[in-house]
């Protein structure tokens, strides 16, 4: 299965590496840089690779390449899915997941991997199972251990390794035990020149966080459950439960876990929070540009829209944008060609508008194509698709949880075309 | 203190801190020789840098002096202490990282050489950092080697990684470790023994093969699972270091099949398909069990079963595809079309078992495992049902980019055949300007091979927003797929023609001159009348400079000369002129437009094509003075060319067969879906091809699992050994009561057909299993008079706990008699203090005459003292005890009668209690027999021949110890031997065995009763009592306990 696995930073440095069988050479990462080198972007460098003996599989994440070589057949996303597990535990155990955090925490990263996979085959992926194995390092910890001798690395097995529940440990105890749960919708939407929607759709997240003692068993239950057409678990959530009940029920996970992940069912019109009037036109005569763009409320649902934002990636003929916004700043970023447009809060009084000239490169041709425009929004204590949370019970323990849920609506992918 | 006179290593925070200390209260630095601000405390500011010292002590700790002085303005340190500690630990770093001289080495060896611990780890964590950077450290192998022995786990642990790594490079010296491991091989923690077997498995030194091959052995009967796990693992690496030991590593594979724990279950099939996946036999017996352990199975393990599964069920099923064009009639019901058909199809209920038992799997939150699900589907299920994993795949599109890529791929392949599938989600596919490259061109893909007559307008409004985009790649990549919508579907050829036309104007070369090829291929499949396309194509070559797109022109302007009779010749006269400098391609277009014009149209063309031949003659390319031969000779008349010369028309003006425009994806589907070959489009090293389905399946009953375990079909739920909480399913509720309801009737169903078949055969050894369910005993714990109407009665229900495998399963039904409701009841206070009990979650009310059963687990810590607890409702609150008899303890284990007598070998002499049984007459008849001894103790029947030994193996909840009970009946007696560690247990057991073998005929119940003598006490007092006072005040006790009488 997986063989090796090397990371590399956006400069092209192997700074660590890993093999889980016999050692082999990094000159194999060469094929990769002959990739990465045609792309334009590194997100544009294929996922997989062929070379002459073995297969390389590449995750980009946090500004970092996570190569992994392959020699047999294995299915590619049991790949990626693994090395994205592992930018995951990174991102858990040090709070990001970059270069510098890497090489500092060099040993625990090199235990954790150790770990994870046995032969290039997983073998403990769960958060709680490693954590209970190494435990992640904090400023505390590392002054008691050198001071005591006592070490990060458990000498038995975790107790959630050979449960029916991995992803809980046992023993868990809280003075103050809470249960948090954030429902988080994105809406993807595609808007054309006039404003009707393409194509809009609302994904949903359940994160939670749950610290609590002993071994709950919590059942949530929803008020509209029907809204919800596709849905992907936690494996904790009991999936019978679900088919016959529509109601989540599942012994948690110790700690920060996402519970699931729905798609609202397409029957429902999605509310699409804003709308946008936008003008950019382009000159044939002379180097320039004219841009106006108005953003307004459509169908808040009565909550204000936060952190407004719109990201425009400029044509490579823009060199420069000489613009006023009546709310928020505009920034221009000249080696990307992103014109950055910070909002914020959006004021249904006074609609924020930007407008102003673009200067183009002497001698280019006039852009095709107007640019897209990329809107990020927040609408703080709603779910746009009207999604609620009707109750939260637990049993099988003794004690009050605090509870709490909280809703948030986001754009995911809200494109508009010009 | 000089800086440069440094002890050179500070392995200690302590050791830092003062050392520090020392700088800032004297220190004096060579380059400015000035003192820092002496006497400067460094109090205040001691909190701030405890997490700089956290950084250096991550960081392993340098010796470089040069690190100390470099020669840094002391009024940077002077300004911030923070900053200073954060430099020192960047330099740390660097030092640490960068190429290290030997020096430094020779520093490592020095310090894994001492006798202190902290040195050794702080030496072996530079070790690994090493390691990691891919720098050399093999030379350190003897100092690492002798520290693999050590007491500090991480040190072990980092020793361990290093063996792994250089052990190949030093085989002999990496022998001196193998003892090490072969004795925590026999360690009693597991996780110490499976990292063992780890790591030796991990050496890659071929002379350790026989202990590898003994330890392998080992590890696979080992009791835990997941040494187990660790052992099918080492399999793997043992083959590829040995391949000679394949014959035995498939005997070891084949006995980790048959292991029932979720744990084994993904590792071994890793195993399987990497030693012998052409040893399909094996997996029939298992075939099942796999199959329904496959949700509880962790999830990497649940990608590696499906598509092994996959494979093996395309060998062994008929295919459900056969009557397509009749199943249009029947969707929905199969019975039906049974009835209605001659030769009916019937699915192989284990083909059907597959398919109901992955389907859940699509909602997990691995990427992986849904594909795998989705691939197992497309491969196996009957066409109809392919369409529920439409959705999940969709949903995948959210995740991120590589798995987008690998997704959208395998939805490539899928919608060539089937476009039905995703035409309702089209909108998904739709591209965004954010995408990669590669990502927009795969969607392009989908989208086109959606496209049909309804909905082709919407994707071409679509697609003219994507030939503006401003990746020109993808807007060329657009005009492809336009013409290949054009070319499928007849009704909108035309639109598409004009659309490309109108590009033509375009100002972007690349779009012009993909359109141009395009349309050269659209003219082609219809050359009706497009003459006024070709003109303007015409009137565009001179802005056209991209030689595909010229060669297309002219290639058309040749092939339709006719039809443009005034045009093409002056093409070919401009031609003349700029023929040397155009590229090869466009030269051979040159030259075959000059002989199709000086076939058709001598006259104006003649000394044109002439000219140009002479060009070509003497072309630098061989290939076109090739082609100007071969065209000279065929189509000027002399008198060496012979009868060619007359067919040249025929030759050169011949219709040609349009150019087909299809997908690229469209032979992909002869790989599996979801694999990697699938991904790069070719054969990748160890691909298993997908078989076709067998015309006739072979032999159904080979999967039929004979039951030789008493408790296979029912029991695989209240299974034997620690390991088995595979059955217990994650999704099953938790609360016992609720559980029978929220199991699937699907899996009962499943339950009865793996009875029924095995039945037929081997209807002895069912009859055995039979009474594998004792009567179940209910106990008295609250009766109701005490209980002020609350009365709580209990069982064994023999199930294995679902809170903690130490646990015993209790039973308790509560039932309220009195007239008024109860509410709150829960467990309130116990003894033993430490008395580990999983409570029943807290009754919010319970009616009058109304009952309820809650399930508990109690750690009975292999002991029959008994568990005492409060029984509270909102009012009053009972103690009350549970007295575990000693056959509840045990849970049964299945094993054969081989490891059985291997196993009672272990345990003798101390550990063996025996006794003659006089036996009731009644009880001579081997049924009986099992019969008794089940209803006595929770124990396995062990299967053996038909003579007079009847064998039965458990073990204790709580500890795992084995007991092995033994019977040999003689005549009327029979010799009773009980073998396990726990002679206390042991006792106890042959105890009630004796009096149930003995007497159960005459008081089938007496022996229950029996351990039951002693009076239960039962308090309860009113709520107001304190805490305090109840445990200690004997008033209280005395003035409300009520003696409780054993209810018989």
């Amino acid at each position: 299965m997986i063989h090796s696995l090397f990371l590399i930073n956006h400069s092209g440095d192997i700074f660590l590496e890993k093999h889980w069988k016999s050692v082999i050479s990094h000159s194999v990462c060469d094929y990769f840089f002959e990739a990465k080198e045609k792309a334009v972007d590194p997100e544009d460098v294929p996922p997989v690779l062929q070379t002459p003996h073995h297969y390389l599989i590449t995750v980009h994440r946090g500004k970092l390449f996570f190569l992994s070589v392959v020699q047999t057949e294995v299915p590619p996303l049991f790949v990626i899915e693994f090395l994205h597990r592992v930018a995951d535990t990174f991102q858990d155990y040090f709070g990001e997941c970059s270069e510098s955090v890497i090489k500092d925490n060099v040993v625990t990263v090199y235990e954790l991997l150790e770990e994870m996979l046995d032969n290039g085959f997983p073998l403990a992926t769960e958060s709680n199972v490693l954590k209970e194995l190494i435990r992640p390092p904090t400023i505390l910890r590392s002054v008691v251990n050198t001071l005591t001798g006592s070490s990060n690395v458990g000498d038995t097995l975790p107790t959630g390794q050979l449960s029916t529940i991995p992803w809980r440990r046992a023993d868990v105890k809280y003075t103050n035990n809470e249960a948090y749960f954030d429902v988080i919708e994105e809406i993807d939407a595609i808007l054309d020149k006039s404003g009707t929607t393409v194509f809009a759709e609302i994904q949903g997240v359940i994160e939670a966080s749950v610290r609590l003692t002993g071994m709950p068993d919590l059942t949530l239950s929803f008020m509209n459950p029907r809204l919800l057409d596709d849905v992907s678990f936690h494996p904790c959530v009991r999936f019978k439960r679900w088919e016959s009940e529509r109601t989540l029920s599942f012994i948690p996970p110790d700690g920060n876990f996402t519970l699931m992940n729905y798609h609202v069912s397409s029957q429902n019109p999605v509310a699409i929070p804003v709308y946008v009037k936008q003008s950019i036109s382009f000159f044939e005569s002379g180097p320039c540009g004219r841009l106006d763009i108005t953003i307004g409320p459509k169908q808040t649902m009565g909550k204000t829209v936060e952190a407004l934002m719109v990201k425009i990636h400029m044509p490579k003929a823009v060199l420069s944008a000489n613009l006023t916004a009546t709310q928020g700043n505009y920034t221009y970023d000249l080696p990307n060609k992103v014109l950055v447009w910070d909002i914020g809060k959006l004021n249904p009084q006074k609609l924020p508008n930007l407008k102003g000239i673009l200067s183009l490169q002497a001698g280019a041709p006039k852009p095709e194509d107007n640019p897209s425009l990329n809107i990020d929004l927040r609408i703080q204590q709603v779910a746009i698709s009207g999604l609620k949370v009707s109750r939260l019970e637990m049993f099988g323990e003794k004690y009050k949880p605090f509870k709490g849920v909280k809703y948030v609506t986001k754009a995911g992918k809200f494109q508009v075309r010009t | 203190m000089s800086v440069q006179n440094f002890p050179p290593i500070y392995s200690t925070v302590v050791e830092i801190f003062q050392w520090l200390k020392s700088v800032y209260k004297n220190i004096s630095f060579p380059e400015k020789g000035s003192c820092l601000s002496s006497g400067r405390s460094l109090a205040p500011r001691g909190r701030r840098s405890c997490s700089s010292i956290g950084c250096i002590v991550s960081v392993p700790f340098g010796s470089h002096n040069n690190v100390w002085s470099t020669g840094r303005d002391p009024a940077i340190w002077e300004a911030d202490t923070d900053a200073v500690y954060a430099a020192l630990s960047h330099h740390l770093w660097s030092t640490f990282t960068a190429p290290e001289a030997k020096s430094s080495n020779e520093d490592l060896k020095e310090m894994l050489e001492s006798n202190k611990e902290s040195l050794k780890l702080e030496a072996m964590k530079r070790v690994v950092g090493l390691i990691a950077k891919g720098k050399n450290a093999s030379e350190l192998f003897p100092a690492v080697v002798k520290n693999v022995a050590s007491k500090n786990i991480e040190l072990k642990k980092l020793v361990y990684v290093y063996l792994v790594r250089y052990a190949e490079e030093q085989q002999d010296l990496a022998l001196l470790s193998i003892s090490t491991f072969q004795r925590a091989l026999k360690e009693p923690n597991q996780f110490i023994r499976a990292s063992a077997l780890r790591v030796l498995s991990s050496i890659r030194v071929s002379i350790i093969v026989p202990i590898m091959m003994l330890a392998i052995k080992e590890a696979s009967a080992d009791m835990s699972p997941y040494v187990r796990k660790t052992a099918a693992h080492a399999i793997q690496k043992l083959y590829s270091l040995d391949p000679d030991q394949k014959e035995q590593l498939i005997e070891v594979i084949e006995k980790l099949l048959k292991d029932k724990s979720t744990l084994v279950a993904g590792s071994v099939v890793v195993a399987f398909d990497e030693v012998c996946p052409d040893r399909i036999d094996l997996i029939h017996k298992n075939y099942r069990k796999l199959c329904n352990l496959l949700v509880d199975v962790e999830e990497w393990g649940q990608v590696v079963i499906i598509s092994m599964l996959t494979r093996y069920a395309r060998t062994q099923f008929t295919s459900p595809w056969k009557e397509d064009n009749e199943k249009a009639f029947y969707e929905s019901e199969e019975e039906k079309k049974d009835q209605t058909e001659a030769t009916p199809y019937t699915m192989d209920p284990d083909h059907r078992l597959l398919l109901r038992n992955t389907k859940p799997l699509l909602q997990s939150r691995n990427t992986a495992v849904v594909m795998s699900v989705a691939q197992l589907y497309w491969h196996l299920a009957p066409k109809h049902e392919v369409n529920i994993v439409t959705k999940s795949l969709v949903r995948l599109l959210r995740s991120h980019r590589e798995v987008q890529y690998i997704v959208l791929q395998n939805i490539a392949t899928m919608s060539i055949q089937r476009k039905g599938m995703f035409e309702p989600f089209m909108k998904s596919f739709y591209v965004r300007s954010t995408d990669a490259t590669h990502i927009k061109t795969l969607k392009l893909e989908i989208l086109t091979n959606l496209a049909n007559e309804a909905n082709i307008s919407t994707i071409l409004r679509e697609f003219q927003t994507y030939v503006k985009s401003q990746d020109k790649a993808f807007a060329a990549a657009t005009i492809q797929a336009i013409g290949r919508c054009a070319t499928d579907i007849s009704e909108v050829t035309d639109t598409c023609l004009s659309g490309l036309v109108l590009l033509l104007s375009n100002r972007d070369e690349t779009v012009v001159a993909e359109s141009v090829v395009v349309i050269k291929k659209l003219l082609q499949t219809q050359p009706t009348q497009h003459s006024d396309i070709i003109k303007h194509m015409a009137k565009l070559f001179d802005n056209i400079s991209v030689s595909m797109a010229r060669a297309s022109i002219l290639w058309l302007m040749g092939e339709y000369c006719e039809r443009v009779p005034k045009i093409a010749p002056d093409v070919l006269r401009k031609m003349a002129k700029t023929f040397t400098a155009e590229e090869d391609i466009v030269k051979l277009q040159t030259v075959n437009l000059a002989a199709k014009l000086y076939l058709t149209n001598s006259k104006q063309t003649k000394l044109l094509t002439q000219y140009i031949l002479n060009l070509g003659k003497y072309d630098q390319s061989y290939d076109i003075r090739d082609r100007t031969r071969f065209v000279r000779q065929l189509i000027v008349p002399n008198e060496k060319s012979g009868a060619l010369n007359k067919y040249a028309r025929r030759i050169l003006l011949a219709p040609k067969p349009a150019p087909m425009l299809e997908s690229a994806f469209k032979d992909r589907d002869r790989f599996q879906l979801g694999t990697l070959s699938h991904s790069i489009n070719s054969k990748a090293t160890g691909y298993q091809e997908l078989s076709d389905w067998p015309a006739v399946a072979p032999d159904q009953s080979v999967r039929n699992v004979e039951v030789v375990e008493p408790s296979s079909s029912e029991s695989e739920e209240q299974s034997s050994d620690e390991s088995d909480e595979t059955s217990s399913d994650s999704g099953k509720s938790s609360s016992g009561s609720e559980k029978s309801s929220s199991e699937s009737e699907p899996e009962q169903k499943k339950k009865t057909k793996t009875k029924k078949a095995p039945q037929k055969k081997s209807k002895a050894a069912a009859a055995v299993t039979a009474p594998s369910f004792g009567p179940v005993k209910t106990h008295e714990l609250l009766h109701h008079m005490t209980g002020k109407g609350l009365s709580a009665k209990y069982h064994f229900p023999r199930q294995p706990c679902l809170y903690q495998p130490s646990m015993v399963a209790v039973q308790v039904i509560l039932a309220n008699s009195s007239d008024h409701s109860l509410e709150k009841i829960h467990i309130g206070d116990r003894s033993p203090a430490g008395l580990n009990i999983h409570c029943f979650n807290t009754i919010e009310r319970l009616e009058p005459e109304a009952s309820v059963t809650v399930s508990m687990g109690i750690d009975f810590s292999d002991s029959t003292q008994a568990a005492n607890f409060q029984l509270c409702t909102k009012e009053d609150q009972f103690s009350v005890s549970i007295q575990p008899v000693v056959g509840e303890l045990l849970m049964p284990s299945t094993m054969s009668e081989q490891d059985f007598s291997k196993e009672q070998g272990k345990l003798l002499g101390m550990n063996e209690t025996s006794a003659t049984v006089a036996m009731a007459t009644a009880n001579t008849s081997s049924q009986a027999v099992s019969k008794q001894v089940l209803s006595v103790a929770n124990v396995g029947v062990v299967s053996s021949g038909p003579n007079d030994l009847h064998r039965f193996a458990g073990r204790t909840v709580s500890s795992g110890a084995l007991v092995l009970v033994s019977l040999e009946l003689k005549e009327s007696s029979a010799l009773l031997t009980i073998n396990t560690e726990k002679s206390v247990m042991a006792s106890m057991l042959l105890r009630d065995l004796k009096q149930a073998l003995a007497l159960a005929r005459l008081y089938p119940r007496f022996w229950v009763h029996r351990r039951f003598t002693h009076d239960f006490t039962l308090k309860f007092r009113p709520r107001c009592t304190t805490n305090a006072k109840r445990a200690s005040d004997p008033d209280a006790v005395q003035k409300n306990t009520f003696v409780k009488v054993p209810s018989t």
